[in-house]
């Protein structure tokens, strides 16, 4: 029997690290938007004319998932061929 | 009639058109008719591919109704609009390269294959077939009626024949070219969107007198608008979270997308769609939503909430600009309907007709069939938005839950878990379908329950569902190589 695809195990690490992204981004999401944004209208900052909640939660927390975005990918993922000929030659 | 308004977007369209036409003569000379016609033949490069997906994702929801309820109820919409910045990665990442190797193994070109050869069910496959017929055909309803809505406000035609000229558009394009035709036509209608979002933004903000300014209007006006909580300050923390399950993750589950996470070329294509598609999608919904807002102060007391957008295009831009600008919408509905509409087609002919009526159709019926069901599909869909209901976006994500509920869990845990099996999955399914519609009629009654959106809940239970019968009966673990195994020995 053959053993696991080694491609398999490319892809279910890729996928764990799929869920933990999304972890990460509704935290950060969650944190800075409810975190910042229950205190009195009053009391707001702006950045840039932007409620301080919006700013870091929706802005800076966009920017941050598409910095993350690009490095894991660059730097963590596997280029694996596809197609099962391929993978007899690897 | 508006015609410096009009010609931009009839060169849009026609451009559209020229790229329908230009893959179907591609599609002529194809020797695999099926795969290259529900499929584009697995070769979309990276950003056709991340275009394609934001494309059939951003729909009329998220450009009219989306930006609308941004309007009434302020910066908490445009918090809970970017929730969909998890979508640009998490279906590729998730469903990724597992779901490319398999797909292939089994030679799946729709969602439905891919639960046909992981069950081997008969059960699971008229279930999926029957969800995706009725669930997306509320979708597509709902889409061709923002369309109109849109064609109807810019042009001043009934609606009638608003919603007769968008039918005969998206028809022509997607009968005759097919999958390619609508992912390319795609990746042109992204950029468009991409674009055509930021110009207004700048549009409107400029109009507006400065960020800070706009800020202060929305301030004096209602303080709430500027809160996480809404205008009437009931949004809540769990509601809008909730939505991280209706326009997030659980996208995961939306046959439209999912078809699309098995159409790359390889590793590398969708290495760029990830990145690519993650800002894009980002990107056009943080400027769609903003729109939505910003608005408000500038053009007040707009009622319908789909005719901001075209409403305050016309009011801040030049004439011609705004008709290239609204080309942005109609992109994301055509693109969003055209898929839909090939993605309701393939169940009827692949997954239906062929598997059960007449697995051994000529290639000539099998054509016939393609074109002609697309097109039967499109003229019931006009028929039935000719009378259409008034809440969009609602009839919208009533689709997308119903969907995720049924789909999620047969697609992800039949991917990496492996003692999931037929039994797990129809419980699942029918557990997601029955319960979200049961919740559906029980929300509107009672509000919702626990204060969170109708999907979250039969999200779970069809999770409890899966695990449950997949382990209770007939339990036993699956062989992702067994496939092999058999292939090689037919060859």
């Amino acid at each position: 029997m053959k053993e696991t695809d080694w491609r398999f195990r490319v892809a279910h690490r890729e996928a764990w690290i799929g869920l933990g992204l999304a972890l990460f981004n509704f935290i950060w999401w969650f944190a800075f938007a409810y975190g910042l944004g229950n205190r009195p209208v009053e009391e707001y900052t702006y950045i840039f004319g932007l409620p301080d909640w919006f700013f870091y939660s929706c802005i800076v927390g966009f920017l941050v998932m598409a910095v993350l975005v690009t490095v894991v990918v660059k730097f963590f993922f596997v280029d694996v061929p596809f197609d099962e000929e391929q993978e007899e030659n690897r | 009639m508006n015609y410096s308004v009009l010609i931009p977007m009839i060169v849009f369209l026609i451009i559209i058109f020229f790229i329908g036409y230009w893959s179907s003569k591609k599609l002529a000379g194809s020797s695999n008719f099926i795969s290259d016609y529900f499929l584009g033949g697995r070769e979309l490069g990276g950003f056709v591919l991340a275009m394609t997906m934001v494309a059939t994702y951003g729909s009329a929801s998220s450009f009219l109704g989306g930006p609308g309820t941004a309007y009434t109820i302020g910066f908490g919409w445009v918090l809970l609009a970017m929730t969909q910045v998890v979508t640009g990665y998490f279906v590729l990442m998730i469903l990724g390269k597992k779901y490319a190797i398999m797909a292939r193994r089994y030679n799946a070109v729709t969602m439905i294959d891919f639960l046909k050869a992981r069950y081997n069910s008969t059960a699971v496959v008229l279930l999926s077939a029957l969800s995706i017929i009725i669930f997306l055909f509320s979708a597509m309803a709902a889409q061709w009626i923002g369309g109109a809505r849109l064609i109807e406000s810019l042009t001043g035609l009934s609606y009638q024949s608003a919603l007769f000229l968008f039918a005969v558009s998206v028809l022509v394009y997607v009968t005759i070219g097919g999958f390619r035709a609508v992912a390319l036509t795609d990746a042109v209608q992204g950029a468009v969107m991409l674009v055509g979002t930021l110009v207004l933004l700048i549009a409107v903000i400029i109009s507006g007198g400065g960020i800070s300014n706009i800020m202060q209007d929305l301030i004096n006006e209602n303080p709430n608008l500027v809160t996480p909580y809404g205008a009437e300050g009931n949004l809540s923390a769990a509601y809008v979270s909730s939505f991280w399950i209706l326009v997030g993750v659980g996208v995961v589950g939306l046959p439209q997308i999912a078809v699309r996470a098995m159409s790359y070329k390889n590793a590398r294509s969708m290495h760029r769609a990830l990145i690519i598609g993650t800002i894009v999608t980002g990107f056009i919904m943080l400027n769609m939503h903003l729109i939505g807002v910003f608005a408000r102060p500038i053009l007040p007391g707009i009622d319908v909430g789909d005719k901001v957008i075209p409403l305050i295009a016309l009011e801040t831009l030049p004439s011609w600009v705004a008709g290239i600008v609204l080309a942005a919408p109609m992109a994301a509905i055509m693109s969003t309907v055209d898929s839909l509409l090939l993605l309701v087609s393939s169940s009827i002919v692949k997954d239906v007709y062929l598997n059960y009526v007449k697995p051994d159709a000529s290639l000539k019926t099998i054509k016939r069939m393609s074109f002609g069901v697309t097109g039967i599909l499109g003229v019931i869909v006009f028929l039935l938005a000719l009378d259409p209901p008034d809440l969009l976006i609602f009839l919208n994500l009533f689709a997308f839950g119903g969907l995720e509920a049924a789909f999620i869990w047969p697609i992800v845990l039949g991917l990496y878990w492996k003692w999931g099996n037929k039994y797990g999955a129809i419980a699942s399914m029918a557990t997601g379908i029955f319960s979200y519609i049961a919740l559906h009629f029980y929300n509107i009654e009672n509000g919702n329950l626990f204060g969170v959106h109708t999907v979250t809940l039969p999200v779970i239970l069809s999770l409890l569902a899966f695990i449950v019968f997949s382990l209770l009966i007939n339990r036993q673990a699956y062989d992702y190589n067994a496939i092999l195994y058999r292939n090689e020995k037919q060859a």
